[in-house]
C-alpha cells in the first residue's frame, strides 16, 4: 500500500499534545482547581485544532491510503519503529476521539466527582487521550500495544479512586481482564513477529503495514487460527463481546461520569479498531475460519446483552448493558468480512461512541439532582427537567435505531451485511444471524421505552416531587451536549460524510487480502 | 432454522432489469414533489425553537405549512391527471440509482455514472440510450421491454396513454459498493395519497386549536402533528424501499409521542410503548423482507422500487425469495396495518388525542402497511400467489381480521374503541382486497375510508369535547338533541362506513367483494381469483359494521342524556382541563364542525369518483376515473391484474345484508331498549334480560370479546412479562453467577498469587490518593516524567524480554 507522506510532526504533535498539557499541569499545585479546568480545556482545545486541522490536511480522494505517515526508528534491537500514520478508517474515531474530551472537560467544570482533585482527575484524562490518539494512528504494533496500555491505567485509576461504591472490585476487574486479554494480544503479536519477514529486508518485522500487505503469507494455517484466537480474546476483552464483557457494566456503573462516557465513546472503540486494522487484514484466512464464531457472540451478545438490559434496576448498569448489545451490532458487521458490513461497523462505533457517551452523562446528571439511578425511585423527569426528559427520549431513539438518527446507520447496514456474507463464509448460518439481530432490535427498543417510561414519564415521585435540587439541564451541560446532540443528527440525515472516507480504506484493507490471494472477497 | 433460510433465500447475481415506464422529465410539479414533504418539516423545527414565543403557540406554522402543502398536492394531482392522459415525453433509463443495468442492449459508454446529476444535463446526455420510447409512435428499441400501452392488461379496452411515473432522485450516500439514493416517485398511488395526508391533516390541524386548545404541551402537539405529516409525506413519496423503511419508522416515532401526548397517566405512556413495540415486532419483518428484496431483486444493488418490482413483475426474481419476502413483510403489514394478531396496540392507541386517533390511527399511518403492499404489489402478486388461487396469507389475515375485529366492536363502551376497532376492520378489508388480487379496490377503500373515519373520530371527539368522556354509557346518550351539527355528519359518516348507497363506503365496498370473484360473484365475470371464502368474510363484515354503528349511533346519540349526573372521568378529557365548558352538553364550535362538514361532504361524494362500468345512469367517461388514473395498469412494474365486471345482484345482495345487519341492531336498540327505557323511566343501555345474560354460550362468547381473544394477556402478561421477568432475570443471573463466578475466581486467586503487588497497589496507591491525593499525584507527576524522560526504551525492551520468553514457549508448542 502506498502512503503519504506530508507533514511529519501532525501526528506525532496530536497524539503528545495531552500528555504535554498534562505535564505542564504537573508543575501547578494541586489547589489551583481553576487554573488545572481552564489547562487541561486548553490542552484538548488545542488538541481538537489539530485535529481540526488533520481532517483539513486529509486528502479524502485518497482516504484509502495512509496519510500524514511517519516511519522512524524507535527500539531497533527488537525492529520496532515509531510508525504513524492516518487513513479513512482511522479519521472518523480520531476525530470522535478529539471532539469528546473537550466536552468531557467542559462538564467537568462543575462535575468534578467525589473526592476532588481536580489536578489528578483531569490529567489522567489527558494522559487517557494521549493513549486512545496513539492507538488509532500506530502503524507498528508494538507502538499499537504501548498506546493500547498506557489506556489502562489512567482509566484504572479514575474508577479505583473517583469511582462509586464499589469501585475497588470494579476496578480491578477492569484491570485483570484487560491485562490478560492484552496478554495473549501480546503473544499473537510476537507470534506474527516471528512468523514474517519483510520481504524487503529480509528481517521480521512489527510494521503493520508489511503485516498486513503479507497476509500471514507463509503462516500454516492451524498457526494462523491459533495467533487469530489470541488476538480475537484479546481484542474481544476490550469490545467488550460476549463472554469477556462482565467487566463493562461493573466498570460503567462504579466510574464517575466522565469515565463513563469516554469508556462508552472511545475505549470501547480500541478493540473493534483493532479486530478491522490488525487481526483480519493480517490474518484473513483465519478471519475467514473464524467469522461464523464472532459472529456468533455478536448476536448472542445482541440479545443477551438486551436481556440483561431488561432486568437492571440500575439506570447507569442499564446503559452499559445496552453497549454489550450494541457493540454486537458492530462485531457482526465486522464478522461479515465485507467492505458493508466494515463501513456499517466504523459508522456504529462513532454512533454508539456518540449516542451512548450522551447517554452517560445523562445518567451522570441524573445522579446529580436525584443522588440515586434506581429506576423504581425516579420518574417524571419530564415533569421537574423536561428538557432533561427529553434529551434522555431523544437519545433513547437514536440508541434504539431510529432512522434520521445517527444510530440506525451502524445497525441496519450491519444485518444488511449479514445477509451476504464474504465468500467462503457459511451463508445461511449469517441469514440466522441477520434474523436474530434484527430480533435484538425488538428488544432494544423494548428496555431503552421501558427506562424511558420509568424514568422520565408520570408524576413525580413523593420522594422527589418538591426537591428543589432537581432543575433542568444546566449553561455547562449545554454547552457539553450540544455538539452530541447535533452530530447524532447530523450523521442520521448524512450519514455520507462518514460512509465516503471510511468506504475506500475498507475497501483497500479487504483489497490486499485478495491480492495475496486469499478468499476474503469485498461487496 | 439456518439451512431452512439457506434453501429459502438464494442469492441473485445479476442486476435489476429495466424498468420501462418511469420518465425523469416531467411537469414542474410532478419533478419536484419532495416540497410537500419539505414544508412540514420545516414547520416541525420553526415550532421547536420559536413555537412558544409565537402568538399562537406554533399551530399557525403547522397550518400554514400543511396548506401550502395541501394545496401544492392538488396541484400535482392536476398536473398528474394531465400527464397521466397526455404524457408523451421521454422515458427515462432506470434504476435512477445510477447504476449500470445488467443487461443492456446498447453499447454503452459509462454513462451511468452520472445518474445522480443535473437531470437536464443528463437526459440529453441519454438520448442515444433512451431504452424507453415515445408511447405514440409505437416504436420501440428494447425488444425486452413490455411497452406500456393500456389495452390487453385493462380488460376494458380503453385506448390511452402509457402509464409512466415520475421519478427524481439523487444520490445520498455510497458504501462498499452500494448506492442509497433518496428521491420521489410520482404516480397515480402516491399522488392520491399526498391528497389524503395534506387534506386531512390540515383539517386535523384546524379541529386541534380548538380542541386541545388549553392544552399542558399544546406547542409540543403541533410540533409532533407537523413532523408526522413531513414523514408520512415522505414515506408515500419514497422511491426506494430503504427510504420506505425511513419513512415508516419516523410516522412510527411520532405516533409513540402522541399517543403518550398526556404521559403522567400510565395507561397512556403504556398504550405508546404497546404500540411502539408491537410495531418494532412487525419491524423485523420489514428489515428481514426488504433485505430480502433488495439482494434477491435489486441484485444486492438497488434499493429503488421500481426496478425491484419491476424485475419480480419480469419474472426475474425465484419464486421461493418472494415467497419469503412476502411472509415476511406481512408481519409488518400486521402491525403497521393492525392486522390480527399484532392488532392489539391500535385499540389501545386511543389513549392519544383524538385528533391523532383521526389522522394517524385512521385515515393516515395505519393504511401505510396497505400502501406498502399496494407499493410493492409484484412481490405479493407472486409470493403469494394471487391469481388464480382461492386462499393465500394476505387475503385470509384480511377477512379474519374484518370479522374478528368487527365482533369486538359490540362490547366496546369507549365510542373511540368502536371507531378503533372499526378501523382494524376496515384494515382488514383492505388487505383481504389486495389479497384476493382487487388492487384497485383496496386503494379506494383506503381513500374513501380515510375520510369517512376522519369524519367519525373528529365526530366522536366533537362529542367527547361536550360531555368530557368517550364513555358512551355512561356519560353519552341523547346528544342530538345537544349537538345536532355534530350528530348529522355522524350520521352521515356512519351511514358512509356502512356502505349504504350511494354514500363512498357503498362503492369502495362493492368494489372489494366483487374483486374476490368469490361464488361465481352471482353472474359477474372476471377476478384474478375465486376466493369464496372472502367474499363470505366480507359480507358477514358488511352486516357487523352496519350494526356496530347502529348501536355506537344510538348509545351516543339517542335514548337519554346519561351523563351530568356524576364527576367527569379527566382521564378521558385531557383537552378540557380549560373548564370552560362546564355545565350541559352544547355543540361544538366553527373549527370543530368546519372539518366535520368538509369530510361528511367527501364521505357523500367521494366514491362517486370510481363508478363501477357498466352503472348506466353516467356517461361511461365518468365512470372508473380512480381506477383510470391510479392503477398502474400496463406499466412495466405491476402485474397485469385482471378486472371482475360488477354485478348487480351482488351490490344488491350486500346492501341487504348490511340493511340487515343495522336492522337487527335498530330492532334491538331503537326499539327493544328505547321502548322499556321510556317505560320504566330507566337510563338503559342494555336490554336487562337479554341473551349474554340468559345464555351461558351467549354468556362465554361475550366474555370472550370483553378479553379481546385473550391476546393482550398473551402479549403483556406471558410474552412480555417472562422476557422481562424470568428471561431477563435468567440473563442477569447467569452474568453475575455463572460468568462473574469464573472470573472471580480467576481474579481472586490470581489475586491471592500476587498478593504483595495487590498490597502495593491497593494500600499504596488508591489510598494514597485519597488521603494524601496531592503529594501523591505529585509524586505521580514525577514518575510520569521519568518515565518519559528516556526510560521508555527500557520499560518496552523489559516487557519484550518477558514477552519474548512466552512467545517462544507458545511458537514450540504449536510446531509440535
Amino acid at each position: 500500500m502506498e502512503t503519504i507522506a506530508d507533514l511529519d510532526w501532525l501526528l506525532t504533535a496530536l497524539v503528545f499534545a495531552p500528555l504535554a498539557g498534562a505535564l505542564v499541569m504537573a508543575l501547578f499545585p494541586q489547589d489551583e482547581e481553576e487554573l488545572h479546568k481552564r489547562l487541561a480545556l486548553l490542552t484538548s482545545l488545542v488538541t481538537l485544532g489539530l485535529g481540526v486541522f488533520l481532517f483539513v490536511e486529509f486528502d479524502y480522494d485518497n482516504a484509502g491510503r495512509l496519510q500524514q505517515f511517519v516511519d522512524w526508528d524507535w527500539i531497533e534491537v527488537i525492529g520496532a519503529g515509531y510508525t504513524m500514520g492516518v487513513d479513512g478508517m482511522s479519521l472518523p474515531l480520531i476525530g470522535l476521539t478529539v471532539l469528546v474530551m473537550p466536552l468531557v472537560f467542559i462538564y467537568s467544570w462543575d462535575h468534578i466527582p467525589k473526592p476532588g482533585n481536580a489536578k489528578a482527575f483531569l490529567m489522567l484524562m489527558l494522559i487517557l487521550e494521549t493513549g486512545m490518539i496513539g492507538t488509532f494512528v500506530a502503524q507498528d504494533l508494538i507502538l499499537f500495544f504501548v498506546f493500547f496500555e498506557v489506556v489502562l491505567l489512567p482509566m484504572f485509576f479514575m474508577i479505583a479512586v473517583w469511582g462509586g461504591e464499589d469501585r475497588r472490585y470494579a476496578s480491578l476487574k477492569f484491570f485483570l481482564y484487560t491485562l490478560f486479554g492484552s496478554a495473549l494480544m501480546l503473544l499473537s503479536f510476537l507470534a506474527l513477529f516471528f512468523l514474517t519477514t519483510d520481504p524487503a529486508t529480509g528481517e521480521h518485522t512489527f510494521n503493520m503495514l508489511v503485516l498486513s500487505e503479507s497476509a500471514g503469507d507463509g503462516i500454516v494455517r492451524s498457526t494462523q487460527l491459533i495467533i487469530f484466537g489470541g488476538m480475537f480474546i484479546g481484542f474481544g476483552v476490550k469490545v467488550p463481546m460476549f463472554p469477556f464483557h462482565t467487566w463493562l457494566p461493573d466498570a460503567h456503573t462504579q466510574a464517575p461520569t466522565q469515565g463513563s462516557v469516554i469508556l462508552a465513546a472511545v475505549l470501547l472503540k480500541l478493540g473493534t479498531y483493532g479486530f478491522i486494522r490488525i487481526a483480519i487484514p493480517m490474518l484473513p484466512e483465519a478471519a475467514e475460519a473464524w467469522a461464523p464464531w464472532i459472529g456468533l457472540f455478536a448476536v448472542i451478545g445482541i440479545i443477551y446483552g438486551a436481556l440483561g438490559c431488561l432486568a437492571q434496576t440500575d439506570m447507569k448498569r442499564l446503559i452499559a448493558f445496552s453497549s454489550v448489545a450494541h457493540m454486537g451490532f458492530v462485531m457482526l458487521g465486522i464478522a461479515t468480512l465485507t467492505d458493508f458490513g466494515i463501513n456499517a461497523a466504523i459508522f456504529g462505533m462513532v454512533a454508539h461512541g456518540l449516542i451512548t457517551g450522551m447517554l452517560f452523562f445523562i445518567a451522570g446528571s441524573v445522579k446529580e439532582r436525584y443522588h440515586t439511578l434506581e429506576i423504581d425511585r425516579l420518574g417524571g423527569m419530564l415533569v421537574q427537567a423536561p428538557k432533561l426528559g427529553w434529551i434522555l427520549g431523544f437519545c433513547a431513539m437514536a440508541s434504539l435505531g431510529l432512522p434520521g438518527l445517527a444510530g440506525f446507520w451502524g445497525e441496519f447496514p450491519a444485518i444488511l451485511s449479514a445477509y451476504n456474507p464474504a465468500a467462503g463464509i457459511p451463508e445461511e448460518t449469517f441469514r440466522g444471524y441477520m434474523v436474530v439481530a434484527a430480533i435484538g432490535t425488538v428488544l432494544a427498543a423494548g428496555y431503552l421505552l421501558w427506562l424511558l417510561q420509568r424514568t422520565a414519564m408520570g408524576e413525580p415521585s413523593e420522594e422527589f416531587a418538591n426537591d428543589p435540587e432537581i432543575t433542568d439541564v444546566s449553561t455547562i451541560e449545554w454547552i457539553a451536549w450540544t455538539p452530541f446532540l447535533f452530530l447524532i443528527v447530523l450523521f442520521g440525515v448524512a450519514p455520507g460524510l462518514i460512509f465516503e472516507v471510511t468506504d475506500p480504506a475498507v475497501v483497500e484493507s479487504l483489497n490486499n487480502c485478495i491480492q495475496v490471494g486469499c478468499e476474503v472477497a469485498g461487496g | 432454522m439456518n439451512a431452512l433460510l439457506a434453501a429459502a433465500l438464494p442469492v441473485f447475481t445479476e442486476g435489476p432489469s429495466e424498468v420501462s415506464s418511469v420518465t425523469r422529465e416531467a411537469n414542474w410539479f410532478l419533478e419536484n414533489a419532495f416540497i410537500i414533504p419539505l414544508l412540514p418539516a420545516i414547520s416541525f423545527l420553526l415550532i421547536l425553537f420559536f413555537g412558544k414565543r409565537m402568538p399562537k403557540k406554533g399551530a399557525e406554522f403547522g397550518i400554514a405549512a400543511v396548506g401550502i402543502a395541501f394545496v401544492l398536492a392538488l396541484i400535482t394531482g392536476a398536473a398528474w391527471l394531465d400527464h397521466r392522459d397526455n404524457f408523451d415525453g421521454q422515458l427515462s433509463e432506470s434504476p435512477a440509482t445510477g447504476i449500470e443495468p445488467a443487461h443492456d442492449d446498447h453499447a454503452d459508454d459509462g454513462h451511468a455514472d452520472d445518474g445522480h446529476e443535473d437531470e437536464g444535463h443528463e437526459d440529453e446526455g441519454e438520448d442515444e440510450h433512451a431504452i424507453g420510447v415515445v408511447a405514440d409512435d409505437g416504436s420501440t428499441s428494447s425488444d425486452e421491454v413490455a411497452l406500456a400501452v393500456e389495452a390487453e392488461g385493462d380488460g376494458h379496452g380503453e385506448e390511452g396513454h402509457a402509464y409512466v411515473a415520475v421519478q427524481n432522485s439523487t444520490q445520498w450516500l455510497q458504501s462498499g459498493g452500494i448506492e442509497f439514493s433518496a428521491g420521489t416517485l410520482v404516480d397515480g398511488l402516491s399522488v392520491m395519497m399526498l391528497f389524503v395526508v395534506t387534506l386531512i391533516s390540515l383539517l386535523v390541524h384546524i379541529y386541534s386549536t380548538d380542541y386541545v386548545s388549553g392544552d399542558r404541551r399544546y406547542t409540543h402537539f403541533f410540533a409532533f402533528l407537523s413532523l408526522f405529516t413531513a414523514s408520512m409525506l415522505f414515506f408515500v413519496l419514497s422511491d426506494n424501499i430503504l427510504q420506505m423503511i425511513v419513512g415508516w419508522e419516523l410516522v412510527g416515532v411520532c405516533s409513540f409521542a402522541l399517543i403518550g401526548h398526556w404521559w403522567e397517566e400510565k395507561p397512556n405512556s403504556d398504550a405508546a410503548l404497546k404500540a411502539f413495540l408491537t410495531n418494532r415486532v412487525g419491524d423485523v419483518g420489514l428489515l428481514v423482507g426488504m433485505i430480502t428484496l433488495f439482494f434477491a431483486a435489486g441484485g444486492g444493488q438497488t434499493f429503488d422500487t421500481l426496478s425491484i418490482t419491476n424485475t419480480i413483475n419480469q419474472g426475474g426474481v425465484s419464486h421461493t425469495a418472494l415467497v419469503v419476502a412476502a411472509a415476511a413483510l406481512m408481519a409488518a403489514v400486521m402491525s403497521k396495518s393492525g392486522q390480527f394478531i399484532l392488532h392489539t396496540w391500535l385499540p389501545d392507541a386511543m389513549a392519544g388525542p383524538t385528533p391523532v386517533s383521526a389522522l394517524i390511527h385512521a385515515a393516515t399511518m395505519v393504511v401505510a402497511g396497505i400502501y406498502m403492499v399496494a407499493r410493492l404489489y409484484p412481490v405479493f402478486w407472486e409470493g403469494m400467489q394471487i391469481p388464480g388461487s382461492s386462499i393465500n396469507l394476505l387475503a385470509t389475515v384480511g377477512a379474519v381480521t374484518l370479522v374478528g375485529a368487527g365482533l369486538l366492536a359490540f362490547v366496546q363502551t369507549d365510542i373511540k374503541k368502536v371507531l378503533a376497532y372499526s378501523t382494524v376492520s376496515q384494515l382488514g378489508y383492505m388487505a383481504m382486497a389486495l389479497g384476493v388480487g382487487a388492487w384497485t379496490a383496496a386503494v379506494f377503500h383506503l381513500f374513501t375510508h380515510a375520510f369517512f373515519k376522519a369524519n367519525l373520530f373528529l365526530g366522536s371527539g366533537s362529542v367527547a369535547h361536550a360531555v368530557h368522556s368517550f364513555d358512551m354509557k355512561k356519560d353519552m346518550g341523547g346528544m342530538r338533541t345537544f349537538m345536532p351539527q355534530t350528530y348529522k355528519t355522524f350520521i352521515i359518516g356512519s351511514v358512509a362506513l356502512a356502505g349504504v348507497f350511494p354514500l363512498a363506503g357503498f362503492w369502495s365496498k362493492d368494489e372489494i367483494l366483487v374483486g374476490t370473484g368469490g361464488w361465481g360473484i352471482f353472474g359477474g365475470t372476471g377476478g384474478p381469483g375465486s376466493y369464496t371464502f372472502h367474499l363470505t368474510m366480507g359480507m358477514i363484515g358488511a352486516a357487523l359494521t352496519a350494526a356496530y354503528m347502529t348501536r355506537c349511533v344510538y348509545l351516543t346519540f339517542h335514548g337519554e342524556y346519561r351523563g351530568g349526573d356524576h364527576g367527569h372521568d379527566d382521564d378521558h378529557a385531557h383537552a378540557h382541563d380549560d373548564a370552560a365548558h362546564h355545565g350541559d352538553p352544547h355543540e361544538s364550535g366553527p373549527r370543530i364542525l368546519y372539518p366535520l362538514y368538509i369530510l361528511s361532504g367527501f364521505s357523500i361524494l367521494i366514491g362517486l369518483v370510481n363508478l363501477p362500468p357498466g352503472f348506466q345512469l353516467v356517461p361511461e367517461s365518468w365512470q372508473e376515473r380512480f381506477l383510470h388514473f391510479i392503477e398502474p395498469a400496463g406499466a412495466s412494474y405491476f402485474p397485469a391484474v385482471g378486472h371482475a365486471t360488477p354485478s348487480w345482484s351482488l351490490a344488491i345482495i350486500s346492501s341487504l345484508i348490511a340493511f340487515g345487519g343495522a336492522g337487527l341492531a335498530y330492532w334491538y336498540y331503537f326499539v327493544k331498549v328505547d321502548g322499556l327505557a321510556r317505560s320504566t323511566g330507566q337510563k338503559l343501555t342494555e336490554l336487562p334480560n337479554g341473551l349474554v345474560t340468559t345464555n351461558a354460550w351467549a354468556r362465554a362468547g361475550h366474555k370472550v370479546l370483553v378479553e379481546k381473544y385473550y391476546l393482550d394477556h398473551l402479549y403483556t402478561g406471558i410474552i412480555a412479562g417472562a422476557t422481562k421477568g424470568p428471561i431477563a432475570r435468567a440473563a442477569n443471573w447467569t452474568n453475575t453467577h455463572l460468568i462473574d463466578g469464573v472470573v472471580n475466581t480467576a481474579g481472586e486467586t490470581a489475586v491471592r498469587t500476587g498478593r504483595q503487588v495487590y498490597d502495593k497497589i491497593d494500600q499504596g496507591l488508591i489510598e494514597g490518593f485519597i488521603n494524601g491525593s496531592g503529594r501523591v499525584s505529585d509524586a505521580t507527576g514525577q514518575e510520569l516524567r521519568r518515565i518519559n524522560s528516556g526510560k521508555v526504551q527500557n520499560y518496552a525492551a523489559i516487557l519484550f524480554a518477558g514477552a519474548a520468553i512466552l512467545a517462544g514457549a507458545f511458537i514450540v508448542i504449536l510446531a509440535l
